[in-house]
């Protein structure tokens, strides 16, 4: 006990000792925060910023909702690899670690068991409303897909086996259908309007519900298998069959 | 605009929280945390220098936009970081080299 | 009268958020950390109400209370899962989990 409490107290003078540092480093900090300020401060009030261009071409691009538009439409790019950089976190986390899920259901309380047959369907059910409703209002497939990872969070959190339920191909296509669909929208209006994502006037509305649902769904699986912590079904090199071997078999 | 300066003045202070954070401690998880705060500091930054308030005009969707694939990227990106973190602990026999100064007490003393 | 209303409103919320933020980044449990990081979450979905943001308050409101949380929380546990003996100043020690260093803390 008197050890321990040595070493904690040399441990704080340790941690003391290095205020110089910190000094330092706050003086650092409060340079760049007051020149940032400075900065904040000057900009002009009534910078026209891009609103103006966004309204004027509101109308072509078949959705309501500015942010929709800009996000699927204006700067679909940026959108695109942006799914893209949700999929390369999905195969970094799988290529890490093997997700540590439970060999069976474990006691799962029944309260527990109420709650999430009460709120899964209607969190998906608001999923698919805010998909909808992103074409004219707030919303969109980020909501969307948001609330449908929250939904995976949640069965994953009691012990269900709802991740490890979905066949692993059925999963791997969830997973890659938002990205897949979005680069083949861009390539057939590359080919038939001569500009990547530059939607045709007249069916760009559906081309971005079609993208957003697609995405909704992969950015779902994506966050709940993020959450997973790995890989779904890391140590079967030998089996074919990915479903009935990874189903409650694993061994560590 | 009193509201965008108050808005933006907060980013900016929450900003250099985290940063400072980052820098300081030496807990992975906490690094995570302060990396998060500082994203939500830019966040909060590029959307205050949108705003306009109700009545005069349109407000620009484009940082908004930004703000939001930000959003769902840095979750991503935190998940990542947290099961790299994790990994990181599994798999060291030895400790993180910065873990040291944070005091923390070796096992062999206590026994 | 309404301006002033809103500005007071912008003030305390301002205010709340700067000093969760500043408590989640000092304090000495990663816990309570986490907790108040997922209240300075549903926070920060306030502000961007406020800010006539409502796209980005839906989906901060849905990740920073829905995954942000849990992952840290799940990380958190995992963490302390291969760590268990050791005694960390940084770590949840002062929730008194184990119990050989929880009476020795103060």
């Amino acid at each position: 006990m008197k050890t321990e409490e040595k070493i904690l107290r040399q441990a704080q003078n340790r941690n003391k000792r290095l205020d110089a540092f910190q000094r330092l480093l706050l003086f650092l900090i409060i340079c760049l925060i007051t020149a940032l300020g400075t900065i904040i401060w000057i900009i002009p009030d009534d910078t026209p910023g891009l609103a103006d261009a966004v309204v004027s071409m509101q109308e072509h691009s078949g959705v309501e909702s500015s942010v929709t538009a800009v996000l699927l439409n204006f700067r679909g790019y940026d959108t695109l690899l942006e799914v893209m950089v949700l999929l390369l976190a999905v195969i970094g986390a799988w290529s890490l670690a093997k997700a540590p899920f439970p060999r069976q259901v474990t006691n799962t309380s029944p309260v527990q068991m109420g709650v999430v047959r009460l709120l899964v369907p209607l969190m998906f059910l608001v999923a698919a409303y805010l998909v909808w409703q992103g074409s004219h209002l707030a919303g969109g497939a980020f909501q969307g897909g948001a609330i449908l990872g929250a939904a995976g969070v949640l069965l994953l959190v009691t012990d269900l086996p709802c991740l490890r339920a979905i066949p692993a191909q059925l999963l791997r296509i969830g997973l890659v259908l938002g990205p897949l669909l979005f680069v083949g929208v861009a390539l057939f209006c590359l080919f038939f309007t001569g500009n990547l994502l530059g939607y045709p006037e007249e069916t760009a509305g559906w081309l971005i519900l079609l993208i957003e649902i697609a995405c909704a769904i992969s950015i779902g699986l994506t966050l709940s298998s993020l959450f997973a912590g790995g890989h779904p079904e890391y140590e079967r090199p030998q089996s074919n069959n990915p479903t009935e071997s990874s189903g409650n078999g694993e061994k560590p | 605009m009193i509201t965008t300066l108050l808005y933006s003045m907060t980013g900016l202070l929450l900003f250099a929280m985290g940063f400072f954070t980052l820098i300081v401690h030496s807990h992975p998880l906490r690094k995570i945390l302060a990396v998060n705060v500082m994203s939500t500091g830019v966040f909060l930054i590029l959307v205050a220098t949108a705003y306009k308030p109700l009545g005069m005009g349109q407000i620009d969707p484009v940082p908004h936009a930004m703000v939001l694939t930000g959003i769902v990227v840095s979750v991503s990106v935190t998940a990542l970081a947290l099961l790299l973190a994790c990994r990181v602990q599994e798999t060291s026999n030895l400790d993180l080299p910065g873990r040291k100064k944070q005091g923390r007490i070796p096992e062999e003393s206590g026994q | 009268m309404n301006y002033f209303i809103l500005t007071l409103f912008d003030i305390i919320l301002v205010l709340t958020m700067l000093w969760l933020a500043w408590y989640l980044l000092n304090t000495e449990d990663i816990f309570k950390a986490v907790v108040l990081f997922i209240s300075f979450g549903l926070l920060m979905a306030l502000a961007w109400v406020r800010m006539r943001a409502p796209d980005v308050a839906l989906a901060e409101a849905a990740l920073g209370a829905g995954l942000t949380g849990p992952l840290f929380l799940s990380a958190l546990r995992r963490m302390n899962r291969t760590r268990k003996g050791e005694r960390r100043l940084d770590s949840d020690e002062n929730r008194g989990k184990d119990p050989k260093t929880g009476p020795k803390q103060e």
